[in-house]
């Protein structure tokens, strides 16, 4: 039981330090494992790679798998319909959902594209193009998956400029020295 | 008052915070950068930012549906 003048002083510290000046954060990095190359996969890891890159942290991209596509050059997104259940698209003041069986008829994908892309468009959000040319610009690290290469035959030389190529141990230790790891 | 005006209204997430480091480059050390936004959720992120990266977000008010922030370039 403390005494209530303990309780004073201890109360005294407590304003003290949560007055004080928070210090300046040591900078911190962040690492990113890119699997999915589908127009609203791309998202999530370039923004967050762009925006952390602007907030001051060294950024890497592995891009693996299905991932490997969005260096190249020319991107030519789609969303993927199928086995997105939950995706909903606002339409005549509501939500609308594509029952899954839809999603096999051809052409179902590209029009959802060009739902999707003019969504973007409407709403001010940046393109993936945009996105990765300010990732690029704001020199975030881009590895590519040796693997992944050799296993869909693809080649850097329609890649981006800047690309490196790397594997699974590149990656690690890129890992080992960030204090975020995504995997998206 | 503000040494730079940006304008990123109608700008989603999260470009008015990637424009808004490019501008913060183009302001002197203390000098000051003003942003104009209709993205409501860039005020959590721009109190984020100046948290991250140590400049200094002096105010930010809104305005018929434009927040407008002050941020002073106090980071290195």
């Amino acid at each position: 039981m403390m005494s209530s003048e303990a309780n004073a002083v201890s109360s005294q510290i407590q304003d003290a330090v949560s007055q004080a000046p928070v210090a300046a954060p040591k900078t911190k990095s962040m690492s990113i494992i890119v699997t999915k190359g589908s127009l609203d996969w791309a998202y999530p890891p370039f923004i967050l790679a762009t925006t952390a890159a602007a907030m001051g942290l060294p950024v890497t991209m592995f891009f693996t798998f299905y991932g490997l596509p969005l260096l190249f050059k020319k991107l030519e997104l789609q969303v993927t319909a199928a086995g997105n259940t939950a995706m909903k698209m606002p339409m005549m003041g509501g939500h609308m959902a594509l029952p899954n069986i839809m999603t096999a008829i051809p052409g179902v994908d590209a029009a959802c594209s060009v739902m999707m892309k003019n969504l973007i468009k409407k709403k001010g959000v940046a393109s993936i193009e945009e996105l990765r040319e300010l990732a690029v610009e704001a020199e975030v690290r881009m590895i590519a998956c040796q693997m992944t290469l050799d296993l869909f035959e693809y080649s850097t030389d329609d890649m981006i400029d800047g690309v490196e190529i790397g594997g699974a141990a590149t990656y690690i230790e890129c890992a080992t020295q960030s204090d975020i790891n995504l995997f998206i | 008052m503000a040494d730079h005006t940006l304008d990123a209204k109608g700008l989603n997430c999260p470009l008015p915070i990637l424009k808004a480091r490019k501008a913060l480059k183009e302001v002197p050390a203390g000098g000051v950068l003003e942003i104009l936004a209709t993205d409501p959720g860039s005020v959590a992120d721009f109190e984020a930012f100046c948290r991250q990266t140590g400049n200094e977000l002096m105010e930010h008010t809104v305005n018929d549906s434009v927040y407008r922030f002050l941020i002073k370039h106090t980071a290195a």
